[in-house]
């Protein structure tokens, strides 16, 4: 019952009332600490394969966007090979793609910098209409190939261009999504790998941060010394599944 | 029409700190109470389930356990001259939700407020002189001293187990606490925590400095502790997820591992949860409480009436529940006049980031807990002369660094690449390397004229209700306290041995999307007079005094600490009140 609850409290509040007659109703609480067996509320595990929201096309862009942004180097697996394209798709695919609990009751004007995020206009929404005009854009300048058909010097060149704004985007604003796409990726890569980035925990891994490890009592008084745990994610380890 | 139920004695609005701890005082008094919580109900076993509770993309980035905005969020401008606009994402603040409230992702940083801050204009008046504060600033006494809150602080440290080092025992300085402390009346109840490699350094450097570091007081607890209610909380296990998560392990202090397991096998109580108050109706005279208005998940209204209300919801929604009902004068930053809304504050937090070499500094951040740290207190409230500084106020500083979590944590040194192989480099080499805490100096808010709480006069709730319109900026004398505590605390960075360290002191405008603490405080403040308040010493409103408005809202201006330990002791002097004046002469506890 909480369960129900709270899934739809997490939803659109405007939704609450209309469908107000399905919605358990308010729980009196009496007597004693409630404790309903199978209540807890874990996250849902991105499985891998397909697309849930891009289009194939705009799937190989980002595909290939992400793995600029994380390089395939010495120090891990690149962006595309970590996940970060299927991450930033089931993200899409998902609640914050249609910026789920937010306040979106207009009127919608244009603030300071110090408002914040003024605009209806949902991260699915922002991907749909940048990607295809980072496609147009990118045939534009470099004699009608896309994006993904570029040499690696190229494809830094165009997201180069979005970073300092020079490659223009129409009816988009270039820097807004670059800054979108960059903060998604490195947080797709940085994340727990049940979300779909992070894969193997190669980002954990790289930079020495244990995971989800709940217990560093026998570590504390231990300073300045390498713990020598491998990471652990909250669904697994990834030794179990080689 | 509103369904009306069968009246309680006491009803009060919200489930958080400020409603267990009155709640459980007064059912012991015998009064039939019901508590009527916004959000739903939580506990540990399932809602900060030790499987999956650390997740930082969920709970820290994504903000599973906070309020959402859709239902409930404010406005914000930095003056009247602009137009406010909703807060659409919380960035600036978190606001929480559910039972357990803040209590359940706060960092459990339980601090006690100096002697001075309680009597602010009067002692900053008497050291400096009436000209020296700035002409709108608007700070005031609380009409409540150190002294009469200090068995409360008590009470709440006990309730909470809070692990610590006294500092000032019955007027005896002590060896390794905070000298600038007010007396308490006994130690901690327990310990204090261990502390990790960067915390140690940190205190290793001040005391070099000259500076007398302590143990950060920690609602995570150094070792197992039973309270007095008969409730065990378990020993911290330096996880590294405290902050915006529930504690898996039973071991920070909150409503659910303090009270709640007491609370609610009373008879006497009883919770309704994802229940809104709507409003707290008042009779025809205006100056009784007749109950409130909720509205359940289904859309249906019902009214509880009762004899006593008391509104513990989380400050802003404290002022926005007055103002709603019609209770109390609206304050207008014009004439001056008018009590609900103003000495609006916050907290002016601000760090410097410190960048070691790699090679031979490994701090291991994710060892680590949500009030570690060590801290000094040389240059809080008015501890140091500012005669010739020219601001007032301060805050601790310390080395509070509570976790490593990768999203949040990874701060580079300035230059480096945002993206590609030299950005993977250089978060490599400053992970482990790096001190990160974004509240290093924890600065004072103080209040005024401009900056204030109102009704929105264009973005509404779900159920149509104005939102609380914010009015808020930094002030001169804010931002200069915040560069002098800045430069002060990296000071230390570099005498710990930082090859570099950037400073971020707190500068204007204020932003709304620039995390900062979620200590909003004030807009329902406390006083000595009605003219100068909304409610008086015993957290009382002076215009409807079958209701207590309990919660940082009564702060006339926010000191250079967490809040929570002074609304903690606030909840136990105001129950403490009732029970021994109130019910006994249901009537004003002062006469104006």
């Amino acid at each position: 019952m909480y369960r129900t609850n709270r899934r739809r409290l997490l939803g659109s509040s405007a939704v609450l009332l209309l469908l107000g007659s399905r919605i358990a109703r308010a729980t009196i609480i009496k007597g004693g600490l409630p404790w309903t067996p199978g209540a807890a509320d874990p996250p849902t595990a991105v499985i891998p394969g397909g697309w849930k929201y891009f289009t194939p096309q705009e799937a190989a862009t980002v595909e290939a966007f992400v793995d600029r942004l994380i390089p395939t180097d010495n120090l891990s697996p690149g962006g595309k090979d970590s996940g970060c394209a299927v991450y930033i798709d089931r993200q899409l695919a998902g609640p914050p793609g249609r910026l789920e609990g937010f306040y979106m009751s207009g009127p919608f004007q244009n603030g300071t910098k110090q408002q914040g995020l003024q605009s209806p206009v949902t991260p699915a929404q922002h991907y749909r209409k940048a990607l295809a005009a980072f496609d147009t854009a990118c045939r534009a300048k470099f004699g009608s190939r896309p994006f993904v058909d570029l040499t690696d010097a190229q494809k830094d060149d165009a997201i180069k261009g979005l970073e300092d704004g020079s490659l223009k985007l129409d009816g988009v604003d270039s820097q807004e999504f670059f800054k979108l796409i960059l903060t998604d990726t490195q947080t797709g890569f940085l994340a727990d790998p049940i979300y779909g980035g992070n894969r193997d925990m190669v980002s954990w891994k790289m930079i020495g941060f244990p995971g989800a490890h709940y217990d560093y009592r026998d570590w504390i008084d231990r300073h300045n010394e390498r713990i020598p745990l491998p990471p652990v994610g909250i669904s697994n380890h990834p030794n179990w599944s080689q | 029409m509103p369904k009306r139920l069968p009246p309680k004695d006491v009803a009060i609005i919200g489930l958080g700190w400020t409603a267990s701890i009155l709640a459980n005082e007064l059912t012991n008094a015998g009064l039939d109470v019901v508590a009527v919580e916004r959000g739903p109900w939580r506990n540990t076993a399932t809602d900060f389930s030790i499987s999956y509770m650390q997740d930082e993309l969920r709970y820290r980035i994504q903000h599973e356990l906070f309020l959402r905005p859709a239902q409930m969020s404010v406005t914000f401008r930095n003056n009247a001259s602009q137009t406010a606009l909703p807060v659409r994402n919380w960035g600036a603040f978190m606001l929480g939700n559910g039972v357990g409230g803040a209590g359940v992702h706060w960092n459990a940083e339980t601090w006690r407020f100096l002697p001075s801050d309680f009597v602010t204009k009067s002692h900053l008046t008497q050291r400096y002189g009436a000209n020296f504060l700035p002409a709108d600033m608007t700070v005031q006494d609380w009409g409540v001293t150190y002294d009469d809150l200090e068995p409360h602080y008590d009470e709440f440290e006990y309730l909470c187990g809070t692990s610590g080092q006294a500092g000032n025992l019955k007027g005896a300085i002590q060896n390794g606490g905070n000298p600038f402390e007010g007396a308490r009346s006994r130690p901690y109840p327990t310990p204090p925590m261990k502390q990790g490699y960067g915390h140690t350094l940190f205190a290793d450097a001040a005391k070099q400095l000259g500076y007398k570091p302590f143990p950060q007081p920690s609602g995570n607890l150094s070792q197992a502790y039973t309270n007095p209610l008969g409730v065990s909380l378990g020993q911290c296990t330096f996880c590294g997820f405290c902050e915006w998560f529930g504690c898996a392990n039973y071991s920070k202090a909150s409503p659910q591992t303090t009270i709640l397991p007491v609370l609610l096998r009373k008879s006497n109580f009883e919770a309704r949860t994802q229940c809104e108050v709507t409003r707290i109706n008042v009779d025809s005279t205006g100056k009784r409480a007749t109950g409130i208005t909720y509205v359940d998940t289904s859309g249906e209204e019902f009214e509880q009436p009762a004899d006593l209300v008391l509104l513990c919801a989380f400050q802003v929604f404290n002022v926005q529940l007055l103002l709603i009902s019609g209770i109390g004068t609206p304050y207008d930053p014009q004439t001056g006049n008018g009590q609900i809304g103003r000495n609006f504050t916050h907290q002016t937090v601000s760090a410097a980031l410190g960048f070691f070499d790699k090679d031979k500094y490994n701090f291991n951040p994710f060892v680590s807990a949500g009030s570690i740290g060590m801290c000094i207190d040389e240059f809080n409230g008015d501890n140091f002369d500012h005669g010739p500084l020219g601001f007032v106020g301060g805050g601790y500083i310390g080395q509070v660094q509570t976790n490593g979590r990768p999203i949040q944590i990874t701060a580079l040194p300035p230059d480096t690449p945002t993206w590609g192989s030299k950005w993977k480099q250089a978060l490599k080499d400053n992970y482990l390397s790096t001190i990160n805490c974004g509240a290093a100096c924890h600065g004072s808010f103080y209040a005024y004229r401009d900056t204030y709480l109102d009704l929105d006069p264009t973005y509404k709730d779900r159920f149509g209700r104005p939102l609380m319109r914010m009015t808020i900026d930094l002030h001169d004398n804010e931002i200069k306290m915040s560069a002098f505590l800045t430069d002060k605390y990296a000071e230390i960075l570099q005498k710990m041995g930082a090859k570099q360290v950037v400073k971020q002191p707190r500068k204007g405008p204020y932003d709304v999307t620039a995390y900062q603490t979620s200590h909003l405080c004030g807009g329902a403040i406390m006083g000595d007079n009605p003219r100068n308040s909304a409610v008086n010493r015993y957290l009382q409103s002076w215009d409807v005094p079958n209701l207590f408005v309990i919660g940082a809202s009564a702060f006339p201006q926010n000191a250079g600490y967490n809040p929570t330990g002074t609304v903690g002791a606030l909840a136990f002097w105001t129950a403490a009140a009732i029970r021994s004046q109130y019910l006994k002469s249901p009537g004003p506890l002062v006469h104006a």
